[in-house]
C-alpha cells in the first residue's frame, strides 16, 4: 500500500516536529513517530469508519424515507394538484376537515378495518396452527415449508388476477364448488361481504405460510426442558401449548400482529385488481375500497395531492394509535401473568 | 441426535402408573412425531398453496370459451405455449422482464452491500449515537410506504423521471429491514476476537469488512439478496404509480395492465400472471431451503 511507503520513507525535518522531547537515539525516535502516526491514523479509522459504514444508508434514507415522510405532512396542509405539484397554497387543516366530512373516506376506513380483521385474524390463527404442526418431527418438513412459501413468491398482481377468475360469478371455480355442495351462486364482486371476503382471501393465501415460518422459528427457540418439566407435571399437549408455547411466543405474536396491521392498513393492489375496470373506486358501490385505494383515487384520479397527503397522514396516525393500544394490551398481559 | 437419549437407564425411570404422550416425548428427550392428522392438514395446505398457481397454468392453456363454461377446466389444454408466447411478445412482457430484472438486480445488490456494512457497524463497532440510530432504523420498519409516495412522486415528476426505471430504482435502494437483518446475523456469527485479531495485525476497518465481515456474512447476504429480489420483483404500488404500461413497465405493472378492458382475454391474463411468477417459483424451487432458513433466522430475536 502506498501509505506504508510514506511511513517507511525518511522523515523530513525530523527534529522540529517534537521540540520538547528529550534527545534520544534517532532510531527510537523514528520508531516512536511512526507508531504515533500509525496510531493517529488508527484512531481516526476507529473513530470515523462506523459513520462511513452507516452513512450511505442514512443518506439514502433521508432522501427517500424521512424527507418524504415529513413532506407529506407539510403537503397535507396545502392545496396541491397533481397537474402542478410545485404550486402549493396554504389551507391549514382544511384537507383534514374535508376528508373527515367525506362519506367515502369513512366508507374506506370501515372497509380497511373489516378487510384487515378478516384477513389478519384467520391468517395468524392458521399460521399458528401450521407452525405447531411443523414443529413436530415430520417427514419432508423442508418440503412443506418451501411449499407454504410459494404464495409469498407470487406477486399481488398475479395472485389477484387468478383469484378474480376463481371467484368469478358465473364460471368461477369457487361458485362451482359451492354449487356442488348445494350453495347458491355468490356474487363475489358485487356483494359487500362476499367481495371483502374474496379480497381478504388473497391476502390470507399469500401470507399465512410466511407467518407460519416466523412462528415456527420462535417455537424452535423455546427450550425443550420447559416442555419436559410441564410434561412431568402431567400437562397434556394442549395445556403445554397453552402454558408453555403461547407465553413464550408472546413477543413474536405481537410482532406479527404489528406487521400484519401495518400491511392491512395499506392494502392496495388486491382491491384495485379485484375489479380492474372499476379501478380506484373499489367495486361498483365502493364496497371494497380501502384507504390505500381512496388515497390513490384522491391523489391520482382526482389529482388532489394535498388531500391525498392528508389521507396518508391520517392512516399514519391511526397506525400509531393502534400501536399504542397494542403496547398497552401487551403490557397488561405481561403484568397479569 | 436423540439416539443417546432414547434409552434411559432402566433404574432411573420407575414405571409410572399413567403416562401421557407428552411425558413419553419428554423421556425421549426429543420432539413428538406428527400423527396422521398432521399430515392430512399439511397435505390440505399444500393443495391450497399450490392450486391457484397450477390453475393459472391450466387456465393459460385453455381458450376463453372453455374458461367461460362450467365446470371450469381441471386439466391442461394444448394452448399453453402459444399463449405464453403471445403474452411474451404482444403484451410486451419480454421488455418488462428486462426492466424488472434490472430494477430488482440493482436494488437487491445495493441493499445487500449497504445493509452489510451498516449492519456490521451496528453489530460490532462502537460509535456515538449508535443506539439512537438503530432505533430510527427499527422505527422506519413500522412506517407505511404510502406516507412517502406523494412527495416521492413530486420528486420524480420534477426530475422528469416519470416512466423511467430510475424512478423505481432510487427509492428502493435502502431497506431498514436489511440493516436489521444483517445486524442480527453478524452479532452472533462474527466473534469479536476475529475482528480484534485482524486489528492487531494492523488491518484498517475497510480491510476488516472486506476480509472478515463479507466472508462471514456471505450466507446471510445471499438470503437477504434473494428476499430483496423477491420483494422488488413483486413490488406493485410504486412502480404502478410512476411507470405506465406503455412506457417502461415492470412485470407487475404489465401483468396488471392485462386485466383492463371490458372483454379481457382471460387466458392471456393467466399466461401473463404465470410468466410474472415463474422466475421466482424457480428460484424458490432451487433455493427454497435457504430462503426458508433466512426468513426464520430473521424472525428470531426480533
Amino acid at each position: 500500500m502506498a501509505t506504508r511507503h510514506d511511513t517507511a520513507a525518511p522523515p523530513v525535518k525530523e527534529g522540529g516536529a517534537a521540540p520538547g522531547r528529550p534527545p534520544a537515539g534517532a532510531d527510537t525516535e523514528r520508531a516512536m513517530k511512526k507508531r504515533a502516526r500509525l496510531s493517529r491514523r488508527w484512531q481516526r479509522d476507529m473513530r470515523w469508519s462506523p459513520y462511513a459504514f452507516v452513512s450511505p444508508f442514512f443518506l439514502l434514507f433521508l432522501a427517500f424515507g424521512l424527507f418524504p415522510l415529513l413532506y407529506t405532512g407539510w403537503a397535507s396542509l396545502h392545496q396541491v394538484e397533481l397537474t402542478a405539484p410545485t404550486d402549493m397554497s396554504w389551507v391549514g387543516l382544511r384537507n383534514y376537515t374535508r376528508i373527515f366530512d367525506d362519506d367515502f373516506f369513512w366508507n374506506a376506513a370501515k372497509n380497511t378495518l373489516t378487510i384487515g380483521i378478516i384477513s389478519t385474524v384467520p391468517q395468524l390463527l392458521m399460521a399458528m396452527g401450521l407452525a405447531h404442526i411443523l414443529n413436530y418431527k415430520l417427514r419432508g418438513s423442508t418440503f412443506y415449508r418451501v411449499v407454504m412459501l410459494a404464495p409469498y413468491a407470487t406477486s399481488i398482481a398475479a395472485a389477484s388476477l387468478v383469484f378474480v377468475l376463481l371467484f368469478g360469478r358465473d364460471y368461477g371455480m369457487i361458485n362451482w364448488a359451492l354449487n356442488a355442495v348445494g350453495i347458491d351462486h355468490v356474487d363475489w364482486q358485487n356483494g359487500k361481504w362476499p367481495s371483502q371476503i374474496a379480497v381478504s382471501s388473497i391476502i390470507v393465501w399469500r401470507w399465512t405460510g410466511y407467518n407460519a415460518l416466523i412462528y415456527l422459528a420462535a417455537m424452535q427457540a423455546i427450550p425443550q426442558d420447559l416442555y419436559e418439566s410441564a410434561a412431568l407435571d402431567g400437562a397434556s399437549r394442549w395445556r403445554q401449548f397453552l402454558h408453555v408455547t403461547l407465553p413464550s411466543l408472546r413477543p413474536t405474536i405481537l410482532f406479527t400482529v404489528v406487521v400484519s396491521t401495518i400491511g392491512a392498513s395499506q392494502v392496495f393492489g388486491e382491491p384495485l385488481l379485484f375489479d380492474a375496470n372499476k379501478g380506484a373506486s373499489g367495486g361498483s358501490q365502493h364496497q371494497f375500497q380501502t384507504l390505500g385505494l381512496y388515497l390513490y383515487e384522491q391523489g391520482w384520479i382526482n389529482q388532489h395531492l394535498g388531500r391525498a397527503s392528508a389521507i396518508a397522514w391520517t392512516m399514519f396516525l391511526i397506525l400509531i394509535v393502534i400501536g399504542v393500544v397494542n403496547y398497552v394490551i401487551s403490557r397488561r398481559l405481561r403484568a397479569s401473568s | 441426535m436423540t439416539t443417546t437419549l432414547t434409552k434411559p437407564p432402566a433404574d432411573a425411570v420407575p414405571e409410572p402408573p399413567k403416562r401421557s404422550r407428552g411425558m413419553k416425548a419428554a423421556r425421549a428427550g426429543g420432539q413428538l412425531h406428527a400423527g396422521p392428522v398432521a399430515y392430512v392438514i399439511l397435505a390440505l395446505f399444500t393443495v391450497i398453496s399450490l392450486f391457484p398457481l397450477v390453475w393459472t397454468a391450466i387456465a393459460a392453456s385453455r381458450d376463453n370459451q372453455r374458461l367461460a363454461q362450467t365446470p371450469p377446466p381441471f386439466w391442461f389444454g394444448s394452448g399453453l405455449f402459444d399463449k405464453l408466447e403471445v403474452a411474451w411478445t404482444d403484451a410486451n412482457l419480454g421488455e418488462a422482464f428486462l426492466n424488472t430484472t434490472l430494477v430488482a438486480g440493482i436494488s437487491s445488490f445495493t441493499i445487500v452491500f449497504l445493509s452489510t456494512i451498516a449492519g456490521f457497524a451496528f453489530a460490532k463497532l462502537r460509535f456515538k449515537g449508535r443506539g439512537a440510530a438503530m432505533l430510527v432504523v427499527i422505527g422506519t420498519m413500522m412506517v407505511p410506504p404510502q406516507l412517502s409516495i406523494i412527495p416521492l412522486y413530486m420528486m420524480v415528476a420534477k426530475l422528469d423521471w416519470t416512466d423511467q426505471l430510475q424512478a423505481v430504482i432510487f427509492p428502493s435502494l435502502v431497506s431498514a429491514f436489511g440493516v436489521f437483518f444483517m445486524r442480527q446475523y453478524l452479532i452472533q456469527a462474527l466473534p469479536d476476537e476475529i475482528i480484534e485479531a485482524a486489528r492487531v495485525d494492523g488491518a484498517s476497518s475497510w480491510r476488516v469488512v472486506w476480509h472478515v465481515v463479507f466472508p462471514t456474512a456471505r450466507p446471510a447476504m445471499a438470503v437477504l439478496g434473494m428476499l430483496m429480489f423477491v420483494q422488488t420483483w413483486n413490488d406493485f404500488l410504486w412502480p404502478f404509480l410512476v411507470l405506465t404500461q406503455t412506457g417502461n413497465p415492470t412485470v407487475q405493472v404489465a401483468v396488471a395492465g392485462l386485466g383492463r378492458g371490458y372483454t379481457p382475454d382471460q387466458s392471456l391474463i393467466m399466461a401473463g400472471a404465470l410468466l410474472g411468477t415463474l422466475p421466482l417459483l424457480i428460484v424458490f424451487a432451487i433455493f427454497g431451503k435457504q430462503i426458508v432458513g433466512g426468513i426464520m433466522q430473521g424472525a428470531v430475536k426480533g
